[in-house]
């Protein structure tokens, strides 16, 4: 299967050392970064596109850009994995509708588009014969879309709860552990490349609350937006809060959970017991479905990095290679 | 901050009975309790081979209306069930929340009276951090309630006032056990 890439950060060059690594019968035809891109119909070896981006800085052809590629490019799925704007979606979103519109199945990691215009590209999709993926964009490594979609088929989903954001859960696990001040846990996670250097999005809850919206989405087909969300982050929280928890036995994580029947969509700090299931360490992530028939299932794993992101995204092209098998 | 008693809840009983160790025994002796509207929450068969001479001695574990009691007893002597030691408990909810914020400007005794005064809920247990004056303090608050619907109105309560005041408040994850009481 032939398939194009957009985007050369930490999840791009994952995508693409895998695909160079690990013989999956993918050839890139195409790639772009932010400020060029490369074509070639017979195929492109990813790891000279690697070098040459490590040494210029660009990936290519200054004269070429995304939207080229995405047009002209011969491909069967784009990999679209630019940063995530989560107020406009953007460029992202066009570069989606663009290539599902080419009747191009795609491949996302960026939550913007997903969260923001996920009904309409949906229906693009539909209307073009081409499929949709974006299992990366919701707690990194962890199968979530897969396991909904083939090993809980059948069931009923009755809620969620979920870790959805590392940064946070590291500053809440060191906070708990060493007795750190909110401010001193975060300055830690910063040192370590767990947070940006502005926290907002993180600690606010935003970005939980987003994937938050993504697995609604998904789940429930009931359109909610980002607004829908009722939202606390951590930043307020004290080393006190955490002892007074841990008397009890129990901790402080920051949960997203959704239960329809209840019209709960939240993101918020809560006290949770130490031996519950959603109780993870560090920057690990986990979510737990509750289902009519499976009852409840609890996936845990990695939520971010270059290679565990690229696990979830090349678990989306092979499902599509199995799937569309006239791809060649 | 005082216990008060409620009316109309469901209380929840341990019983160990002793019946003779032959078929359908166990099965006559479990059925007065449906009848009286109770449910079991437990069964714990001992069965002691030194002690007893084909008797089969039975630890239960159920919560039914109040009031039902002598009823059950009575059933259950009907049945030959000999009833050796009754324990009761009142069934209460409890939760613990924590409170963030300048909870002493915002008249904490207030926050507290808005649980106390609603008669069906009540805070039982306040623990309480301040670090220097003008800084947030932080508080954990365990309210007790008779039942489900009591414990969410009265955590429903805590959020309004929460928000009025500008505090944090940061509720429980997990559903509410039931607790022991007096």
């Amino acid at each position: 299967m032939r398939v194009a890439l957009i985007g050369l950060g930490a999840v791009g060059r994952g995508v693409a050392e895998m695909i160079a690594k690990k013989g999956l019968g993918l050839t890139i035809t195409g790639i772009a970064d932010s400020k060029s891109g490369c074509m070639d119909c017979n195929g492109i070896d990813p790891q000279r596109v690697l070098a040459q981006k490590k040494q210029t800085g660009a990936c290519g052809d200054r004269s070429i850009t995304a939207e080229d590629i995405i047009r002209d490019a011969e491909y069967d799925a784009l990999i679209e994995v630019t940063p995530t704007n989560a107020l406009s979606g953007e460029p992202a979103t066009g570069y989606i509708r663009a290539a599902l519109s080419r009747q191009k199945h795609v491949v996302t990691s960026n939550k913007g588009p997903i969260a923001l215009a996920y009904k309409e590209l949906r229906t693009l999709a539909q209307e073009n014969g081409v499929t949709l993926r974006y299992e990366a964009t919701v707690a990194g490594a962890i199968p979530v879309m897969h396991t909904l979609e083939h090993g809980l088929c059948g069931n009923e989903i009755l809620g969620i709860h979920g870790v959805l954001n590392g940064t946070c859960n590291y500053i809440l696990t060191r906070m708990a552990a060493e007795g750190l001040t909110y401010e001193q846990a975060l300055m830690e996670a910063r040192e370590m490349g767990y947070a940006e250097a502005d926290p907002t999005y993180d600690v606010k809850g935003i970005d939980a609350a987003i994937k938050l919206v993504i697995l609604t989405n998904t789940i429930w087909g009931n359109s909610v937006k980002l607004s829908d969300v009722d939202l606390t982050g951590i930043d307020l929280l004290t080393p006190d809060a955490l002892r007074l928890a841990e008397d009890e036995d129990c901790t402080i994580r920051l949960i997203a959970e959704a239960i329809p029947e209840k019209h709960l969509l939240r993101v918020s700090p809560r006290i949770i017991e130490k031996n519950h299931p959603l109780v993870v360490e560090g920057t690990l992530n986990a979510l737990t479905l509750e289902t009519d028939m499976a009852k409840e299932i609890t996936l845990i794993g990695k939520g971010a990095g270059s290679i565990e992101t690229a696990s979830a995204i090349i678990g989306d092209l092979l499902y599509i290679r199995d799937r569309y098998g006239k791809c060649t | 901050m005082q216990i008060h008693y409620f009316t109309g809840g469901l209380v929840q009983v341990s019983m160990k009975l002793e019946m003779k160790d032959s078929p359908g025994q166990l099965v006559a002796a479990l059925k007065p309790i449906s009848d009286v509207g109770g449910n079991i929450i437990a069964v714990i068969h001992q069965r002691d081979p030194v002690s007893t001479q084909h008797m089969l001695n039975v630890q239960i574990v159920l919560e039914l209306p109040e009031g039902r009691l002598d009823k059950l007893v009575t059933l259950l002597k009907n049945e030959g069930v000999h009833i050796q030691r009754i324990g009761k408990e009142r069934l209460l909810y409890k939760r613990s929340v924590i409170l963030i914020g300048h909870l002493m400007h915002t008249d904490l005794s207030d926050t507290v009276d808005q649980i106390d005064s609603t008669g069906f809920a009540e805070v039982c247990e306040l623990s309480m951090s301040m670090p220097a004056i003008n800084e947030r303090s932080t508080s954990r608050v365990t309210i007790k309630a008779v039942n489900r619907q009591d414990m969410e109105s009265a955590l429903a309560i805590l959020r309004r006032v929460a928000q009025q005041k500008s505090l944090l408040l940061i509720e429980p994850l997990a559903e509410e056990v039931p607790c022991e009481s007096h």
